[in-house]
């Protein structure tokens, strides 16, 4: 075993962005351009909802007559409440209609089925760049890449999209819910420890963009939702805020670096993120503080993996030592046996509380 | 052929072993893993692989590879002959199953994907319950691999074949890779309605043809639908992926996705012995069920239902006290619910405590309880066709689309994955795999050692004798045999009375209602097992007569399982730790 990814969490490193319409459009932004997160640097056109009408069956006829019948052919754009299709009967007595629900262009009529497909109008989509920063690269008709030097911390969880906020440091191992006020409102607040539903709740309610918080116990999360989670893919939730957590469900506490690096922020614009994926493709939450002043290189610039090994600085993601920091002291070759009886490859690590401790390599992340 | 290297590049997991022939047979010499690496920074299947072949190198000794790349063919001192592989790293296959009525059909058209081991995304079919609106939406928010669209008996009317042609053209999926290239969509319904589906969706799908998978209602024909997912699914997704290119350009013969390969060895052993067979394949994200019975195979996957990525899924369709009811000591709903969100979340993380290693056996019980349910659900004969009747049927009207699954006629279970393979002891995944199927009669149980099917699944293609022989010598670990007599209902004195005669020994002994018993007989033993059950209660040859079988031994030995049919458990708390506690004392520890 090799290598095992850590969550980042770096004072200063070069982020990339790669920022992509969801189909082909107009690039707004030059190579080079500075773009501020909430800069629209690209807009398309989605094409509209392909809407199937029973033409045939609403009016009693075979598909094979419904051209017959038909007033706008393929190709005609119709708008909302115009006749599609209109059957007389009884020597022209009595008539039937079937009018276009919506404003569109008749892709199709079928003789199979008596359908009429009714293309919707196009869709405008923007997008935003997300990020302060430089453009870096455009993807001709796709997007660009946006590029800028800046803090970054990963989350292990998180919910809801993107959202931009000032950052609001709270030292605490648990948020009151009367602590959030109205004054933070459009901000990101960071919380040392848990917040529980009542908060996350007030939260929405004075709009708060972000919460980032050590941890957070599931029935809280679940109530907050009104669902329970099933799977970590996660990002598209309309919940009016994004939530990241940094630690674990639980009691938890953020890890010192972490916080430590969230203190020196504090009041500085942050863009966030709580789409998760843990699956094939792995994305992690994200909060990310560009920084405006040219700063110093960090030594782990964009070294998302590293390997593990004697003095790598780790962080132990599972019970009894949930959430330990400490350095690896020994990596024995051989299978060891733990106390499940289970027989496989351990690491040795000295603690930050001076405690020698074996426990599975899988159950240590590098802190990057 | 004296040296094969075979991997499996598994979603979380990339496992590489080395098949040796000495002067008799086919041997494993070693087995080397690391983490699959299809995701960033590497984005190249191949690193992983080649870092499992350093391990499998250092393990046996044998070099595999220079520079970066294989020794294939090798010589006799280093190298190996032919390379191998299977994959399920990305996702695996995932696909996008139509069908016109889902019972017929839709569910043939399951049937062949999942038999080509795909992964179902969803089956939308006419009466699944949802509008138009719904389907399309659903349709639009999926990204599969391949989408298989199937319906109508051929001659039949093309109208519900066009119907969902069109409901494809108003969604328009878009692949889960790149979105460059056209997605591929395999019609294999009615023949007639070909041409015009094709022409609806010629410009924005990439449409193959292949027979109708139900030609007419009484008979299925899954076979060409099978062979072009196959071949997609090496043309498109393995193409798209990173690395595989290169993986496919490595391997002798062509990359299948790893559930096909398990299919494939388990078809074999069943045919092979002429067994009724139960395997499954319980991983991190999905738990595969396989069956063999009476020479018909089936498989499903449960997609949401696993042991990491999706555990937190296990506990939503299960209920919490579904879970809490295997574990051996007081835990809150609410610490449960913390441990596996947090499993969820970081889900390569391995229990350290025998506490949390109880708790994720405990889930595994209830993934592989609903899995299989799930899959008596499925493996049935074919639904609504007509059936010939005789006198006989005048008394008893049989219904179509019965189970093919009889939990009381299993001859073998097979298990797989880490929570089986990897239990600390042999006896755990024994236990685990008893509570959760809950089967009858008198069966052997057993566990893959150290999850090598799918190479075996592959080798089989180009070696059947070498994939046998490894699979029998260093795959299968026999866990013993169980008898569970049928007809548990009233308290009484004993159940049973039985005669176990080895070669150098003879046992006697009673079995008593709600007991589990545990009686030694070594992996090599064969015995001769008489039983003579009280009235009423059948030990394999009817109520209250006397059954004999010629047994065979395994790492747990002979285990009697009177529990009863469904097991149950006192309401009180205490009461049920106390009766798991004794059960894993006896089935663990050997206590008496």
């Amino acid at each position: 075993m090799g290598n095992i990814s850590g969550l980042t969490i770096n004072p200063s490193t070069l982020v990339r962005k790669t920022r992509r319409l969801p189909v082909k459009g107009k690039i707004l932004v030059k190579q080079g351009d500075y773009v501020e997160g909430n800069d629209i640097i690209a807009r398309a056109d989605m094409p509209g909802f392909l809407e199937v009408l029973k033409v045939a069956e609403k009016l009693g006829i075979e598909p094979i007559e419904l051209r017959d019948v038909l007033i706008a052919g393929e190709g005609e754009n119709v708008k909302q409440g115009q006749v599609l299709a209109a059957l007389k009967y009884f020597f022209g007595l009595f008539k039937s209609e079937y009018k276009s629900p919506a404003d569109g262009n008749v892709e199709y009529v079928s003789n199979v089925t008596g359908h009429v497909g009714l293309r919707r109008k196009p869709k405008f989509v923007e997008l935003k760049s997300h990020i302060s920063g430089k453009i870096a690269e455009i993807l001709s008709g796709e997007g660009a890449v946006v590029e800028t030097r800046a803090s970054l911390v990963q989350g292990i969880f998180g919910l809801g999209g993107e959202r931009q906020g000032k950052i609001k440091v709270f030292n605490t191992d648990f948020i009151m819910p009367e602590a959030i006020t109205e004054e933070f409102s459009g901000a990101v607040l960071v919380i040392r420890g848990n917040i529980d539903s009542t908060g996350l709740k007030k939260a929405v309610r004075i709009k708060v963009a972000g919460v980032v918080c050590g941890g957070i116990f599931g029935k809280d999360l679940n109530e907050f939702l009104g669902y329970e989670i099933g799977s970590a893919v996660t990002g598209l939730e309309d919940i009016g805020l994004t939530v990241i957590i940094t630690e674990g469900f639980g009691e938890m506490k953020m890890s010192e670096r972490t916080f430590k690096l969230f203190s020196s922020l504090n009041g500085k614009s942050a863009s966030i993120d709580g789409t998760t994926q843990v699956r094939a493709g792995v994305i992690r939450p994200e909060i990310i503080v560009p920084i405006r002043e040219p700063g110093k290189v960090s030594a782990q610039e964009n070294e998302s993996e590293t390997k593990l090994e004697i003095g790598s600085n780790i962080r132990l993601i599972r019970s009894p030592y949930f959430g330990r920091t400490g350095i690896v002291t020994e990596m024995p070759a051989a299978p060891s046996i733990i106390s499940t009886g289970s027989r496989l490859r351990v690491l040795v690590a000295r603690l930050d509380s001076g405690e020698i401790v074996t426990v599975p390599r899988a159950n240590a992340e590098i802190i990057t | 052929m004296k040296t094969i290297l075979a991997a499996d590049c598994g979603s979380t997991t990339t496992k590489a072993i080395l098949i040796v022939r000495d002067a008799k047979s086919f041997h494993l010499a070693g087995r080397g893993e690391a983490p699959t690496t299809v995701e960033k920074p590497f984005e190249d299947v191949t690193v992983g692989l080649m870092n499992a072949i350093y391990e499998l190198e250092e393990i046996t000794g044998r070099r595999l590879s220079r520079g970066g790349k294989l020794l294939v063919p090798g010589t006799d001192s280093e190298g190996a002959d032919i390379f191998l592989s299977t994959s399920s790293a990305g996702g695996g296959l995932q696909m996008l199953v139509m069908g016109v009525i889902k019972s017929m059909t839709a569910e043939s058209a399951q049937r062949a994907a999942l038999g080509a081991g795909a992964i179902i995304m969803d089956t939308i079919a006419f009466d699944d319950g949802r509008t138009d609106f719904q389907r399309i939406e659903r349709i639009r928010n999926l990204h599969p691999d391949i989408i298989l669209l199937a319906g109508g008996t051929d001659g039949g009317t093309a109208e519900h074949l066009v119907d969902l042609a069109e409901l494809l053209l108003a969604a328009e999926p878009k692949p889960r890779f790149k979105h460059s290239y056209q997605l591929p969509v395999i019609y294999a319904g009615n023949i007639s309605a070909r041409e015009q589906v094709s022409g609806i969706l010629k410009n924005v799908m990439e449409v193959r043809t292949v027979d109708n998978i139900r030609p007419v209602l009484e008979k299925e024909n899954l076979l060409p639908a099978r062979e072009v997912i196959h071949r997609l699914f090496l043309e498109h997704v393995m193409a798209q992926a990173p690395g595989y290119t290169k993986l496919q350009s490595w391997a002798g013969t062509s990359v299948i996705p790893t559930p096909a390969a398990v299919g494939k060895i388990m078809q074999q052993v069943a045919q092979e012995q002429k067994i009724n067979l139960l395997g499954v394949d319980i991983g991190g994200a999905t738990t595969d069920i396989f069956s063999v019975f009476n020479g018909v195979f089936n498989r499903t996957v449960n997609a949401n239902l696993g042991m990491s990525y999706s555990i937190c899924n296990v506990m939503n369709e299960s209920g919490l006290q579904s879970i809490l009811r295997w574990i051996p000591f007081e835990i809150s709903g609410d610490q449960l619910i913390e441990i596996l969100l947090n499993k969820m979340i970081r889900p390569t993380t391995i229990p350290e405590t025998p506490e949390e290693l109880y708790i994720e056996q405990a889930v595994a019980r209830e993934a592989l309880r609903l899995s299989l349910y799930h899959h008596i659900q499925f493996a049935a004969g074919l639904k609504g066709i007509r059936q010939e009747r005789t006198i006989g049927d005048s008394f008893v009207q049989a219904m179509t689309g019965q189970t093919l699954v009889n939990l009381s006629k299993v001859d073998l279970i097979i298990g797989s994955g880490g929570v089986l393979s990897h239990a600390p002891e042999r006896a755990q995944a024994a236990l685990i795999m008893l509570d959760a199927f809950q089967p009858k009669g008198i069966f052997q149980l057993a566990v893959d050692s150290i999850f090598m099917m799918p190479q075996l699944g592959v080798l089989s293609d180009v070696n059947p004798d070498a994939a046998k022989e490894v699979f029998h010598r260093d795959c299968l670990i026999p866990l013993g045999t169980v008898i569970v007599p049928d007809g548990i209902s009233e308290p009484r004195q004993k159940i049973a009375e039985y005669i176990l005669r080895s070669q150098d020994n003879e046992e006697s002994g009673e079995i008593h209602p709600g007991e589990i018993k545990v009686v030694p007989l070594r992996t090599e033993q064969i015995a001769e097992l008489e039983i003579r059950p009280a009235r009423n209660i059948d030990a394999g040859s009817g109520r209250g007569k006397i059954a004999r079988a010629k047994i065979s031994g395994g790492e747990v030995g002979l285990i009697f399982d009177c529990r009863g049919r469904p097991i149950t458990f006192p309401e009180e708390t205490e009461g049920r730790i106390n009766m798991i506690k004794h059960w894993f004392n006896v089935v663990y520890s050997g206590e008496k």
